[in-house]
């Protein structure tokens, strides 16, 4: 008796195994195929004078990597996107939060407000830059239009290296908002009710239970916002390089990400974009690991 | 005190209208100026509604670009994309949330530890491994490097730690081998989850542009996205003909959300809060 269960469990445990070894092979060829062989080839692709017009893959030791922190356009990479992020995380995570704690009371149309604030989230984002490449025109462009009609002076949105970047931020504002809104909302929302009942209880007035129960509470979700906000930033691709296909007058909305795909697609420098983009990959690191050490202290409800 | 339980805020209301305005009014602009004639975008004063309501500039967008293979393209590849990798997905995160395997730590932080990587950063050699390969131009090569399946099992794998195992046990009291208990029991319970990462996966697969720019050099194979990048060239920045192209691409997504927005929401909040 003692035996056959000792057997049993044997069992159990190869047959555990085996579907184990089944049901988890696929998910490991993707993450070799997709993260781990190209993890190591950009290593090595770094150090060598990989390109894409020659056949030469010669060793090169750390001349990428001085190529790139000795270049000027690197550096002005680094800049604007140091510039769009911070821009764009004040903006953003202001009016995001602002916005949320207005939706969280209970006023009608509710349903309509968080709609209306979410939908440019949902849609393509090459689509929707599409009408606001009509609103930067500075000819035919509604926006000038408006300026002129407040006696205001006609600006050169994006074709001017003062607002060009800008300009890209503002429509990244209105794409994003709706995002940040809802995890605003829903960390406004897993407060519990009886956090709050218990400082109106105490005689705290609304003004008081929201500047000394909410916004308390709701510091985890923020700190995590803002550290997202930044990871994301570092990343941006995709609205500079419909906006601006040519990075922009005088490259000003030349950021990490399109100078790193230059590098490598437009001029073929394929061992210097892999030096940059493991630059790039360092430096969102070090934030994501100061966001988990600061993430540490996250309130629960529970 | 009913009025304390149900506060008005005028000024709150008449703010979140302001804002909600300013959110849609580049919709309505899109949708007004894409019935708009080349003199009416000329027009000053600035011509609010259109002089006509002709299809032309819709027409010419089909004249211009093959817009409905484009369409077609990112349908399916979000379609497949999204199936291939939700089962990889659900797969992987039942076998560790409820299998016992050897390395199964190590194996886990090796999943996690993917999703530091950026794109940009592994991008670079996954073009040189599908032109060696062969898939520049090809769906296979869309579809296999969009298959990032670490997010979408962790999301997975959350979930399936709180079906309780007496259920998987039972099952396999009577009987049931594991693939078995995944199917029939695991997968009919998660319906939710699956639908969230689902959804997740779905959007990001429509929206994704890095990997599509880079892979596909013929017109036939672009995606929505792509096609519309080059549209802004290819039409001399004719902006009806943009509006146009772009209501077609931006209108069935806003439609598909308007009913569907609880969903959105939820895959928002789960999706974004617990990475």
């Amino acid at each position: 008796m003692k035996h056959n269960q000792a057997t049993k469990v044997y069992d159990l445990k190869k047959e555990q195994r085996r579907a184990a070894a089944v049901m988890v092979t696929p998910l490991l060829i993707t993450l070799v195929l997709l993260f781990l062989l190209p993890v190591v080839l950009v290593l090595i692709m770094s150090f060598t004078n990989w390109s894409m017009t020659t056949t030469s893959r010669a060793y090169v030791g750390f001349r990428n990597f001085l190529f790139v922190l000795n270049d000027g356009r690197f550096w002005k990479a680094f800049g604007n996107t140091l510039f769009y992020t911070g821009i764009k995380l004040v903006v953003d995570t202001g009016l995001a939060l602002f916005i949320a704690i207005l939706l969280d009371r209970k006023i009608r149309f509710r349903r309509f407000f968080r709609i209306a604030h979410f939908a440019p989230v949902v849609v393509p984002i090459t689509a929707s830059s599409l009408i606001w490449l009509w609103f930067y025109d500075p000819g035919i462009g509604p926006l000038n239009q408006l300026l002129n009609l407040l006696g205001l002076p006609s600006l050169q949105w994006l074709y001017s290296e003062k607002t060009a970047l800008l300009s890209v931020i503002l429509f990244s504002v209105w794409k994003g908002l709706g995002y940040n809104v809802i995890l605003f909302l829903a960390g406004l929302q897993s407060i519990p009710e009886s956090y709050l009942e218990a400082a109106r209880i105490d005689g705290a007035n609304e003004r008081q239970v929201f500047r000394k129960v909410k916004l308390p509470l709701l510091a985890p979700v923020t700190s995590f916002i803002v550290m997202m906000g930044i990871i994301n930033c570092f990343k941006v691709f995709t609205e500079v390089d419909v906006m601006t296909p040519n990075h922009g007058p005088l490259e000003s909305t030349l950021l990490l990400v399109t100078y790193i795909y230059d590098q490598s697609f437009t001029r073929g420098k394929m061992g210097r974009g892999a030096a940059a983009a493991i630059v790039l990959f360092l430096v969102i690191f070090a934030f994501t690991m100061l966001q988990r050490i600061l993430g540490r202290k996250e309130v629960s409800f529970e | 005190m009913s009025k304390h339980l149900r506060p008005r805020y005028p000024f709150t209301t008449i703010f979140l209208f302001f804002s909600a305005a300013l959110m849609i009014f580049p919709f309505v602009w899109m949708l007004l100026s894409a019935f708009k004639t080349p003199a009416d975008v000329y027009n000053y004063p600035p011509k609010w509604i259109p002089s006509s309501f002709k299809f032309t500039n819709f027409a010419e967008v089909f004249k211009k670009i093959p817009f409905v293979r484009f369409y077609a393209n990112s349908i399916c590849l979000s379609v497949v994309e999204t199936v291939l990798q939700i089962w990889i997905s659900a797969m992987g995160a039942f076998a560790f949330a409820k299998l016992d395997f050897p390395l199964k730590k190590k194996l886990f932080a090796f999943m996690q530890s993917s999703l530091f990587v950026p794109e940009i950063v592994t991008v670079i050699p996954l073009f040189l491994l599908a032109a060696v390969a062969g898939l520049v131009d090809t769906y296979a090569g869309l579809i296999v490097a969009e298959l990032n399946c670490a997010f979408t099992t962790l999301l997975l794998f959350s979930f399936f730690q709180t079906i309780p195992n007496e259920l998987v046990d039972a099952a396999k009291v009577d009987g049931c081998g594991y693939f078995r208990v995944f199917l029939k029991i695991v997968l009919p319970n998660s319906k939710t989850a699956i639908g969230t990462a689902s959804l997740f996966a779905f959007l990001t697969h429509w929206r994704s542009y890095m990997w599509p720019l880079i892979i596909t050099n013929n017109v036939k194979m672009r995606t929505l996205p792509i096609g519309l990048k080059y549209l802004v060239t290819e039409t001399n920045s004719e902006y009806q003909v943009l509006m146009a192209a772009s209501l077609m691409a931006i209108v069935p997504v806003l439609v598909v959300y308007m009913f569907m927005e609880k969903e959105f929401v939820q895959s928002i909040t789960l999706t974004g809060l617990k990475t």
